[in-house]
């Protein structure tokens, strides 16, 4: 009851404006500019999800939105939906009410423009496969040019991600952290503008974390990406995006939305020590506690 | 020490194991057991050689070789298509399944006096039995390793705009394919031991006939001799098919640590 409801278009954001020129070809021409930073490039509108007709919503109305070349973390107890949440915007699977639109179209299925990392590396990335042979296989059926150009291609893009050495590898020669690279180069190939992330670093080891953090942030900058970041760690959503949404417990709804003032290049141990990001830290550790108590509490 | 790690450290062992096994029984036929059931060795070997280079066994080897591989091979075609099937449609599977599990059990050798009666005594019931015999594990295994494959595959391969067709072929095939080599394997096995049961009751060629009828004119070593050559037959195609299998799905052995 207590908690604060979805304010929804809230907020204008860290005032970073990376994103690709010449956007939204949609709309005439020259005067792109207002459209691609407005807010209506990614729309959550009133979004729910029940699994069984007459069961428990795993989360209830959620709304917010977010421009292009945005960064935007998502996080929240386990439980609340988040994961759900995001396999609905990448069309994975449906919505029991609301909708979720990609420059202005309703998302019923995958699109090639935004590309879904999956927790799971083990799974995504095809252990029978090359390590470029995974890459291939996001482009080489969609595209009409010649095998020698996608190949290169594709290396380029895990040349991007540091695997420039590894093509011929199989994936159970790489460590994990590796295997999310290949992952991550796959989407790259197929030169999405949005990245969906489900808790894309949470099974690789602290280190290999912070080096996979900072190359995210580097390839969101270069490429001029949009972001939505699923996380459980409110540190790694902190230190990564320019908004962090935060959900309630189960069924999920909007806690909060947190801006991020911190400028980019950000660094792991200055940004980390800041006093605004030890605030921002504060602040969202007590939403967090508060939404494990009122779960506990409701259990 | 050194002698136990030479020994046991590899195969050694279980060859050397053979050999006295072989030479305990050349002694026992030799000093032990004056029986014309059971002859040397050396005169099983010496009948086998007499055999091939005449040709009889070689003639005979083809016959069964050629019933086997056309009804293993039919088998395979049809268990991994079907299975595919199963595996990937859930109502074909909950249509099909029961009935699976009903005619799976009943033993190969069952099937034959109605293939007699639908189909003869000719080449085409030999080759319907060890198809219906080594279907089965060919199904049952192609569609459990299909209904195995992670639902978080089948999302990476809707993000990347895979149709049916491309998914098909890059993630149902290559991610089922560990246990449908698994039920091949099998179904080898089943496929040698029907051909020659189904020679041994009606036919006038192969190895499973060969032996029988030795037997049945009391030609004791050429019996030992066609059983030599079905051991020999036997070891060579499942040491193919290991080969093959290694080559297939080498990554699965890397990624699951066995080697």
């Amino acid at each position: 009851m207590s908690l604060t409801r979805a304010r929804f278009g809230s907020a204008e954001g860290a005032s970073a404006t990376q994103g690709r020129q010449g956007a939204s070809p949609e709309v005439h021409g020259s005067h792109t500019p207002p459209i691609a930073t407005s807010l209506d490039y990614l729309q959550i509108n009133s979004l729910s999800k029940r699994f069984s007709a007459h069961g428990n919503y795993a989360f209830k109305d959620i709304s917010f939105s977010a421009r292009k070349g945005d960064f935007i973390a998502l996080i929240g107890p386990s439980g609340c939906g988040k994961s759900t949440l995001l396999h609905i915007s990448a069309g994975l699977s449906a919505s029991t009410e609301g909708t979720v639109r990609l420059k202005g179209e309703t998302v019923t299925n995958p699109r090639p423009d935004m590309m879904f990392v999956f927790q799971q590396y083990t799974k995504s990335i095809f252990p029978w496969k090359t390590v470029l042979d995974n890459v291939m296989l996001g482009v080489k059926y969609q595209s009409n040019s010649s095998r020698k150009n996608l190949q290169k291609l594709c290396r380029e893009q895990l040349e991007l991600v540091g695997l420039g050495q590894y093509a011929h590898y199989h994936p159970y020669q790489l460590s994990g952290g590796m295997q999310q690279r290949v992952a991550i180069a796959r989407a790259l190939a197929r030169r999405p503008e949005l990245l969906l992330m489900d808790e894309p670093f949470s099974a690789v080891d602290a280190m290999m974390r912070v080096e996979l953090q900072d190359l995210l942030l580097q390839l969101w900058h270069d490429l001029g990406l949009t972001i939505l970041f699923v996380t459980h760690d409110l540190d790694e959503a902190l230190y990564l995006a320019q908004r962090v949404i935060v959900l309630s417990a189960s069924p999920g709804t909007v806690a909060d939305i947190v801006d991020v003032p911190l400028p980019y290049p950000r660094n792991q141990v200055e940004t980390r020590s800041q006093s605004v990001y030890l605030d921002l830290r504060k602040h969202l550790y007590q939403l967090m506690v508060q939404q494990v108590v009122a779960q506990r509490a409701s259990a | 020490m050194k002698i136990e790690r030479w020994l046991f450290g590899s195969r050694i062992s279980g060859l050397i194991l053979i050999a006295l096994l072989l030479g305990f029984w050349q002694f026992s036929a030799l000093y032990m057991m004056d029986t014309p059931t059971w002859p040397p060795v050396s005169r099983i070997v010496q009948s086998w050689v007499e055999n091939v280079i005449d040709g009889t066994l070689i003639v005979h080897v083809f016959a069964t070789l050629w019933r086997q591989m056309l009804g293993y091979g039919l088998a395979v075609v049809l268990g991994i298509s079907v299975g595919v099937a199963m595996g990937y449609y859930r109502a074909l599977y909950n249509l099909f399944e029961p009935l699976v599990e009903i005619l799976r059990p009943i033993p190969g050798p069952a099937y034959l006096p109605v293939l007699v009666l639908f189909v003869g005594i000719g080449d085409e019931m030999k080759v319907v039995l060890i198809l219906v015999a080594s279907f089965f594990p060919i199904l049952l295994n192609t569609y459990s390793g299909v209904r195995s494959i992670d639902p978080v595959q089948f999302d990476t391969a809707r993000t990347l705009g895979l149709n049916a067709v491309q998914t098909f072929r890059e993630l149902v095939l290559p991610g089922a394919m560990p246990q449908i080599l698994t039920g091949m394997r099998i179904s080898l096995a089943i496929s040698l031991i029907l051909a020659i049961l189904a020679e041994m009751i009606v036919s006038t060629d192969g190895l499973g006939y060969f032996t029988l009828l030795a037997e049945r004119t009391f030609k004791v070593p050429e019996m030992y001799a066609g059983i030599f050559m079905l051991a020999l037959l036997g070891y060579v195609l499942n040491r193919t098919f290991l080969l093959f299998e290694a080559r297939l799905i080498r990554w699965h052995y890397e990624s699951s640590g066995r080697r």
